[in-house]
């Protein structure tokens, strides 16, 4: 009996907090199927009129469609930085779990030294480098630096050292594999789960990055979704003229959020996987 | 600092043997080892030493306008210490840390005791709704909060609060925060609460105790280090407060000043004023802080987890 009442209450107070981390999501919702007069007349955690569409062609002809060319660059800065940043990092963390070269523990020492230096704290000088070597406002300003993820090798060189064995590495080199071909065919399909945790995670962390783009890019050409809609935010607050209406920004919002939900709820298992690797160690 | 660094690099001692039954030489070993590194290696020195290195450097100059730069050694760190705007940024942002951090970990604490408790469908539910903010950008997620804050289309407008005044624009800074990270850091809890011995709570059940008692005297104790890294990490996340407050600086910019943090103010001395030096000055300070305050947690939980 107890038992029961005291499993009313913890699903109660659940359900409470999942209103509180779902509102936003309803809110914004509802919000992407009213015109702008709408937004302001009708009580805004209900439907009024039904606008979804109306606002999808308004979003995509705002300034010429610039709203396509930011999805575009944020799917491209995603995907290129995601599979360079995974590749670069699946090469580096097996070779400090598998293979003897000099300096590898000093190097190792010196990535395990630098993984808590704050991203944000490099923004201005990576900028003012860029500048020199005449690289700002194009897209290697964005793409080249989310290549290095320090944490990446950290984690895949946790599991290529606790979960491929020697024996696998040395039977391959028996057969005659050369050392590119035993890291390709053996140890790359042994490392599949965690290269997708890495591979997600810097995707996701590339697609949602706002500070390194808003410093290095000033065409709009070039930005990702983050950059964009908040400049759109801006004009709209400050009442400029010619800018996107909230009804249209809403409606950005929404659809630069629905492949990330997506991605969120089909790999479910590796962002968790992800989060736990990192915080066991 | 340097046994926290080397330990785990030092593990693979079972390469030794098993390289030499193969026979294949070192020097190829050590080669390959090196090509496989390296664009890694590249990358660490172009996008952080060197960075690092450059931001320390320019740190120490001044520009003037008549001899240029000037070599002026710690004037940029002398002035940003007495800076009365970057004092008031970092007194903000620490009573920021101090309530909100504590505040989101209680609240992911709690969640994670619950979904740990229970195992209905609606409690897996539970589990996803409470981290799926945190799939979103920050940006977009603030923005959204923007528009729940507005008097004149949010749901809250009949409440007759104004969310981004003066007074409470700090407070609604941290729900939105809270809001995209309680349920990051639940998953965190959750996966230390799954890693106890679940043979205690039966123990403890036939002693007599409810499912609150062994939540609050078992579980929560026995996690007690996971929460206080937790915490002490977030607090350092929160000196670096920049995004959220640049979004909702249009909302009300007399409340949200352009020095409301030390790295909005870092921001708007390079890009608005163009005083690189001096930005640098204090992003160089803010990260050595955050850099020597992460290391300082890491050991000594690290330390203490040892002991046990």
């Amino acid at each position: 009996m107890s038992l029961k009442k005291g499993s009313v209450v913890a699903h109660l107070a659940m359900g409470l907090m999942a209103i509180y981390f779902l509102l936003p999501f309803w809110w914004l919702l509802v919000a992407a199927t009213k015109d702008n007069d709408g937004l302001f007349q009708s009580a805004s955690l209900w439907f009024s009129d039904f606008n979804l569409f109306e606002n999808l062609k308004l979003l995509f002809n705002q300034e010429n469609g610039i709203y396509l060319t930011w999805l575009r660059n944020s799917a491209f800065y995603a995907v290129v930085s995601g599979v360079g940043a995974t590749a670069i990092s699946a090469l580096a963390g097996y070779a400090f779990a598998k293979l003897r070269f000099p300096g590898r523990n000093a190097l190792f020492a010196l990535l395990l030294g630098l993984i808590m230096v704050p991203a944000t704290a490099l923004v201005l000088p990576t900028y003012l480098l860029m500048a020199q070597a005449d690289l700002i406002d194009s897209v290697w300003a964005v793409i080249l630096p989310s290549l290095l993820n320090p944490f990446g090798v950290y984690l895949l060189r946790v599991y290529v050292h606790d979960s491929i064995p020697e024996e696998m590495l040395e039977a391959a080199r028996i057969d005659g594999a050369g050392e590119f071909r035993v890291f390709t065919s053996v140890a790359l399909p042994a490392m599949k789960p965690a290269l997708v945790t890495v591979l997600l995670f810097s995707m996701v962390a590339s697609w949602n990055n706002f500070f390194l783009p808003l410093v290095m890019l000033s065409n709009d050409d070039l930005y990702p979704l983050t950059v964009g809609l908040r400049a759109w935010y801006m004009s709209a607050i400050m009442g400029n003229g010619g800018a996107a209406t909230f009804n249209v920004i809403i409606t950005g919002a929404l659809v630069a959020i629905v492949p990330l939900i997506a991605a969120f709820l089909m790999l479910q298992r590796y962002w968790r996987g992800g989060l736990t690797i990192g915080s066991v160690k | 600092m340097t046994e926290v660094q080397t330990s785990p690099a030092a593990a693979p001692a079972a390469v030794g043997p098993s390289a030499k039954k193969a026979g294949r030489p070192r020097w190829r070993e050590a080669t390959t080892g090196w090509l496989f590194v390296l664009p890694f290696a590249v990358l660490l020195v172009a996008f952080l030493l060197l960075p690092m290195a450059y931001a320390f450097k320019i740190s120490l100059y001044r520009s003037t306008l008549i001899e240029g730069e000037v070599f002026a050694l710690f004037d940029n760190y002398k002035q940003a210490i007495d800076d009365p705007l970057v004092r008031e940024g970092v007194v903000r942002v620490l009573i920021f840390g101090l309530v909100q951090t504590p505040v989101m970990i209680g609240i992911a604490l709690v969640a994670a005791l619950l979904i740990d408790a229970t195992t209905s469908r609606f409690s897996r539910f539970f589990r996803l709704a409470a981290f799926v903010p945190y799939a979103v950008p920050v940006v977009i997620g603030t923005l959204m909060w923007g528009f729940l804050y507005s008097d004149s289309i949010g749901p809250f407008s009949g409440l007759g609060i104004d969310f981004v005044s003066g007074d409470t624009v700090l407070a609604s800074l941290g729900n939105i925060v809270t809001w995209q990270w309680a349920g990051y850091n639940m998953i965190v809890i959750y996966a230390a609460l799954q890693g106890l011995p679940r043979e205690i709570y039966e123990s403890a059940r036939i002693d007599g105790a409810s499912e609150v008692q062994i939540a609050l005297r078992i579980k929560t104790p026995m996690i007690s280090s996971a929460l206080v890294l937790a915490t002490l990490f977030t607090i350092m996340g929160t000196l670096q407060f920049f995004t959220e407050p640049l979004i909702l600086q249009p909302l009300n910019p007399g409340a949200v000043t352009q020095h409301y943090t030390p790295n909005v103010y870092a921001y708007n001395q390079a890009f608005s004023f163009q005083q690189y030096n001096y930005s640098a000055a204090i992003s160089f300070l803010l990260g050595a802080v955050v850099f020597v305050g992460s290391y300082i947690f890491l050991f000594a939980t690290r330390k203490r987890s040892a002991l046990k």
